[in-house]
C-alpha cells in the first residue's frame, strides 16, 4: 500500500511540475484533440510541450512495456496514473486508435519485430492510424466483407472499397481486414497493415448530418502489401478483429471514464433549469450516468485480473453509446434556441448541435445496439438460437 | 479499491450463497410463514441460524461480539436474502439497528446487542411518519420531563415494528418539524407504556406496524448519542437502510432475471423454444445490461461508505435508484415473458415483483433519490 501512495505522490508531482495549464480542462472538440502522425499540427505550444513530456515517460501508453514506449505500470498503478490525471482535468496528452485500438491487437498477436517497431511509433505520437473494417455492402455483417487481397508471392495486390474509415484522410497508416480466401467466409481474412500513401490508395470524407466529415469512403485499386505486414495468422484476421472489437467497444462505451459521462448537472444550471419536468428528466439521467461510471470502472478492474467475461464490452458499448445519445438530447433540451445555432462563435460554430447530432454514429459505428444485444443474447445468457 | 470481491468477501458470498440457497428458500420461508399467516413474517429458527453463521452481529464491533465488518459484507447476506426472498430482520436489525445502536454508550450496546447478535431478538426502526420517505421531516416529539423524556407521536412503515425488542426511534427533542438539527435518536423497548402498534401485512407478506407513541416515559439511559445532535447518526443509520435495500434490491433483480431467463430457455410456442425470438432477446440483453450496472454501483456505494468517503453520499441515492429501476424493470419484465403463468400464485415471479414494490419504497424510491442525487449536484 505504500509503495502505491509513494507512486500517487511521485505521479501528483510529475503532472503538477509538467502537465501546462491549458491541458487542465477537457479537449473542446475533436478538433481540438491530440491525434499525432506524420501531418498533425499542433493547436498551441502546450499541447506540443504536454506530449512530449508525457512520450518521454512513457505516459502515453502508461501500461504498456517499456520496451515498446509505454511505462510499464501494473494495472494498480495505471489505475492511480488515470485517477491523478482526472483529478487535475488533465486531458490526454495523445488520442488515437492507435492506442486504443491496434496497440492492444499488437500486443496480444503482434511478432516482437513488429511490436517494437509499430507500438513505438504509436506511443510516440508518430503515426495516426485508421481502421479498414466496413465496405458498402456489409456494415452489421461485416464478415461478408469482399476486398479481395491476390497473392503475388512475396506480396499481397489489394482491391475494394472501405467505407466509415474514421479520420482516413487524415491518417499514416491503416489496419485493415482484407478477404484472402474466397472459398471461406470467417477464416477466410486477413488482418493487414499498410501506408495510405501506397500508390493506389484514395479517400474521399463523407459529409455528415453533423455538416463534418470525420468518415471517409476509402478506396484501394492495385495495392501492394508486403507480406510482413499481415498480424496473426493467414487467414486467421477475424481473431484479431473479434479481439480489437472489444476495444472498440471498450472505447465507444466511454468505460475508461472521461469528462463525457460526468454528471451534467453542472453544465446545465449556468442556463437554469426551471422547468420541472426536464430538471426531473436530468436526475434520472444523472442517475443511470453514474452507476455506468461505476460500471466501467469494474469492467476496467476486472478485466485486469481476468474476472471480466469477454463479451462484456458488448454490453458496455450498448449501454454507453445509448447513454451517451440520451446526454446529448438533454443537452439540446436544455440549451434551448442557442443550441440550434449552426456556425455562431459562441457556440463555437455550432459544437452542441454538430455534437448532439454526431452522437448518433456512436450506437451504430463499431456494432450496432442491435448487434450488441444479439452478442449478449448469444454469449452471456446463451439463449437458444441467438 | 477494485470493484469486485476480496479473497474473504468471495469466501462469504460462496457460504452465504449456499446457506439462503437451501435454508432461506421461497418454499421453507416466504411461502411457509406467509401461509400460515405469520405474525411475525419471518422465521426465528431461522433468525438463530444467522446467529450461528456470525452474521447477526457483522457489523456490530469486536468488542461488542461483532465481526466488524462493513456495507460490502452486509450486502452480500442481503443480495442472497433478496434473490431467495428470504423473510428476514437482517436488514432493520443487523444492519440499521446496530449502525444506530455503535452510536451509543456502553451500556446501551450492552443492553440490546447480546440479544441482537444471538439471534434471540431483533430491532426496528422508526423514522418515517407518512406513506413516503421523508426523514427530512421529523414532528415525532420527545419533551424533556424528569431525568428522561416523554415521546408523543406516531411513525409509519417500521418494518417488523410489532416483533421489536427494541424500536430505534427518531424524535424531535428541540426546533420546528423540518429542522435539520434537533433530533434525537431512542431505543425504545418494546414494553414500555403508552405504544400501539397497528401490524399490517404487506404486499410481499412482510410485517409492518403503524406505531402510536402517547406519552411514553423514556429514561434517560435510552438516548443514543447526543439530545439534540441526532442527525448525523440518523444519516449514517439512513444511508446503511438505502444500501443495504439497494443490494437486495439487486439480488431480487437478478433473482427474477434468473427465472425467467430459464424460463425462456424451456418454453416453446409456435413450435420453438420462446427465447428464440431477437424481440424477447433483445429485451433480456438490456435488462442483464441494466442488473449489471445497478450492481456496480451498489458495490461502489458501499465501498465508498465503508471508507467514510465524501462522496459517499451521491452514490448510495444513485446506488438506491438504480437499483430500484433496474430490479423493477426484472420484474415487470419477468411477469411479462412468463405470460399467463405469471399471473399465478404457483409461480414464483409474481412474489418477486411483490417484494421488488416494497424494497423500493423502503428508504426512498427512484423519485426521491433521483431528486437526491439533482440536488448534490447542485441543481
Amino acid at each position: 500500500m505504500s509503495d502505491l501512495d509513494g507512486f500517487r505522490q511521485e505521479i501528483r508531482e510529475w503532472l503538477e511540475a509538467n502537465c501546462p495549464a491549458e491541458m487542465r480542462e477537457p479537449a473542446r472538440d475533436e478538433a481540438d484533440v491530440c491525434w499525432g502522425g506524420r501531418n498533425f499540427t499542433f493547436k498551441n505550444p502546450a499541447q506540443k510541450a504536454w506530449l512530449e513530456a508525457c512520450v518521454a515517460k512513457g505516459y502515453t501508453v502508461p501500461d504498456w512495456p517499456e520496451a515498446y514506449g509505454g511505462a510499464g505500470m501494473s494495472p494498480a498503478q495505471a489505475k492511480i496514473w488515470r485517477e491523478e490525471c482526472a483529478r487535475i482535468g488533465a486531458r490526454p496528452p495523445l488520442s488515437s486508435f492507435g492506442i486504443w485500438m491496434l496497440g492492444p491487437a499488437l500486443l496480444k498477436f503482434g511478432t516482437e519485430e513488429q511490436k517494437v517497431h509499430y507500438l513505438g511509433e504509436i506511443a510516440r505520437g508518430e503515426i495516426r492510424w485508421c481502421q479498414g473494417y466496413s465496405e458498402p455492402g456489409s456494415g452489421s455483417d461485416l464478415v461478408s466483407l469482399q476486398t479481395f487481397g491476390e497473392d503475388k508471392g512475396d506480396h499481397w495486390v489489394v482491391n475494394g472499397q472501405k467505407i466509415w474509415t474514421s479520420y482516413a484522410d487524415k491518417a499514416d497508416w491503416i489496419f485493415c481486414l482484407v478477404r484472402t480466401d474466397k472459398a471461406n467466409t470467417y477464416q477466410g481474412i486477413s488482418f493487414l497493415l499498410f501506408d495510405m500513401t501506397t500508390p493506389g490508395v484514395t479517400t474521399k470524407p463523407i459529409k455528415l448530418i453533423s455538416g463534418n466529415s470525420p468518415f471517409c469512403e476509402t478506396f484501394f485499386d492495385d495495392v501492394k502489401v508486403p507480406k510482413h505486414q499481415i498480424v496473426g495468422a493467414l487467414n486467421r484476421g477475424w481473431d484479431v478483429a473479434k479481439y480489437l472489437l472489444g476495444h472498440e467497444r471498450e472505447m465507444i462505451s466511454g468505460a475508461g471514464g472521461g469528462d463525457r459521462l460526468n454528471a451534467i448537472g453542472a453544465v446545465v444550471a449556468r442556463n437554469g433549469l426551471d422547468d420541472p419536468i426536464l430538471r426531473a428528466e436530468l436526475a434520472m439521467f444523472d442517475v443511470d450516468a453514474l452507476a455506468f461510471s461505476a460500471m466501467g470502472e469494474k469492467f476496467l478492474d476486472e478485466a485486469k485480473v481476468g474476472k471480466a467475461h469477454p463479451a462484456q464490452p458488448n454490453m458496455l458499448k450498448y449501454a454507453g453509446t445509448e447513454l451517451n445519445k440520451r446526454r446529448h438530447e438533454l443537452l439540446m433540451s436544455a440549451g434551448g434556441a442557442t443550441a440550434l445555432e449552426w456556425d455562431s462563435e459562441r457556440t463555437n460554430g455550432g459544437t452542441p448541435a454538430r455534437s448532439w447530432l454526431r452522437t448518433k454514429a456512436n450506437s451504430i459505428e463499431g456494432g450496432t445496439s442491435e448487434v450488441m444485444l444479439n452478442v449478449v443474447a448469444k454469449r452471456i445468457l446463451d439463449l437458444p438460437g441467438a | 479499491m477494485p470493484l469486485y470481491y476480496n479473497e474473504d468477501q468471495a469466501m462469504l458470498a460462496d457460504t452465504v450463497t449456499g446457506f439462503m440457497a437451501d435454508a432461506g428458500a421461497i418454499k421453507p420461508q416466504l411461502r411457509h410463514f406467509r401461509d400460515m399467516g405469520c405474525k411475525d413474517g419471518f422465521g426465528h429458527a431461522l433468525w438463530k441460524q444467522f446467529a450461528e453463521m456470525g452474521l447477526t452481529g457483522m457489523l456490530a464491533a469486536e468488542a461488542d461480539g461483532g465481526l466488524a465488518m462493513g456495507h460490502v459484507e452486509a450486502g452480500i447476506v442481503l443480495k442472497e436474502i433478496g434473490r431467495n426472498l428470504t423473510p428476514s430482520p437482517f436488514l432493520t436489525t443487523s444492519v440499521m439497528g446496530v449502525t444506530a445502536l455503535s452510536g451509543g454508550s456502553d451500556d446501551l450496546r450492552g443492553r440490546w446487542l447480546p440479544g441482537v447478535i444471538a439471534g434471540d431478538s431483533v430491532l426496528a426502526v422508526a423514522i418515517d411518519e407518512s406513506p413516503k420517505h421523508r426523514p427530512e421531516r421529523i414532528a415525532c416529539r420527545a419533551e424533556k420531563a424528569g431525568n428522561g423524556f416523554r415521546l408523543s407521536g406516531s411513525k409509519a412503515f417500521v418494518v417488523q415494528g410489532a416483533s421489536a425488542e427494541a424500536i430505534i426511534v427518531a424524535a424531535r427533542t428541540s426546533g420546528s418539524d423540518s429542522d435539520a438539527e434537533g433530533i434525537t435518536l431512542f431505543a425504545v423497548p418494546k414494553d414500555a407504556a403508552g405504544i400501539s402498534h397497528e401490524n399490517l401485512r404487506l404486499v410481499d407478506s412482510a410485517m409492518a406496524s403503524n406505531i402510536t407513541f402517547d406519552n411514553v416515559e423514556l429514561d434517560g439511559d435510552s438516548v443514543i448519542g447526543d439530545v439534540d445532535g441526532g442527525r448525523s447518526l440518523l444519516n449514517k443509520v439512513l444511508g446503511a437502510g438505502r444500501i443495504g435495500a439497494a443490494a437486495e434490491l439487486t439480488g431480487v433483480g437478478q433473482g427474477a432475471f434468473d427465472i425467467t431467463t430459464a424460463y425462456l430457455k424451456t418454453r416453446k410456442q409456435f413450435g420453438r423454444l420462446i427465447g428464440e425470438f431477437q424481440a424477447l432477446q433483445h429485451r433480456a440483453a438490456h435488462l442483464y445490461s441494466e442488473l449489471e450496472i445497478a450492481t456496480a454501483v451498489v458495490i461502489k456505494a458501499q465501498q465508498l461508505l465503508d471508507g467514510g468517503s465524501e462522496k459517499a453520499e451521491l452514490m448510495v441515492s444513485v446506488g438506491k435508484a438504480k437499483a430500484a429501476r433496474a430490479c423493477n424493470l426484472a420484474v415487470r419484465e419477468g411477469v411479462q415473458m412468463h405470460g399467463g403463468v405469471g399471473m399465478t400464485d404457483e409461480y414464483d415471479i409474481g412474489l418477486y415483483m411483490k417484494r421488488d414494490r416494497s424494497l423500493t419504497e423502503f428508504m426512498g424510491d427512484q423519485y426521491y433519490h433521483a431528486e437526491r442525487v439533482a440536488q448534490l449536484n447542485g441543481y
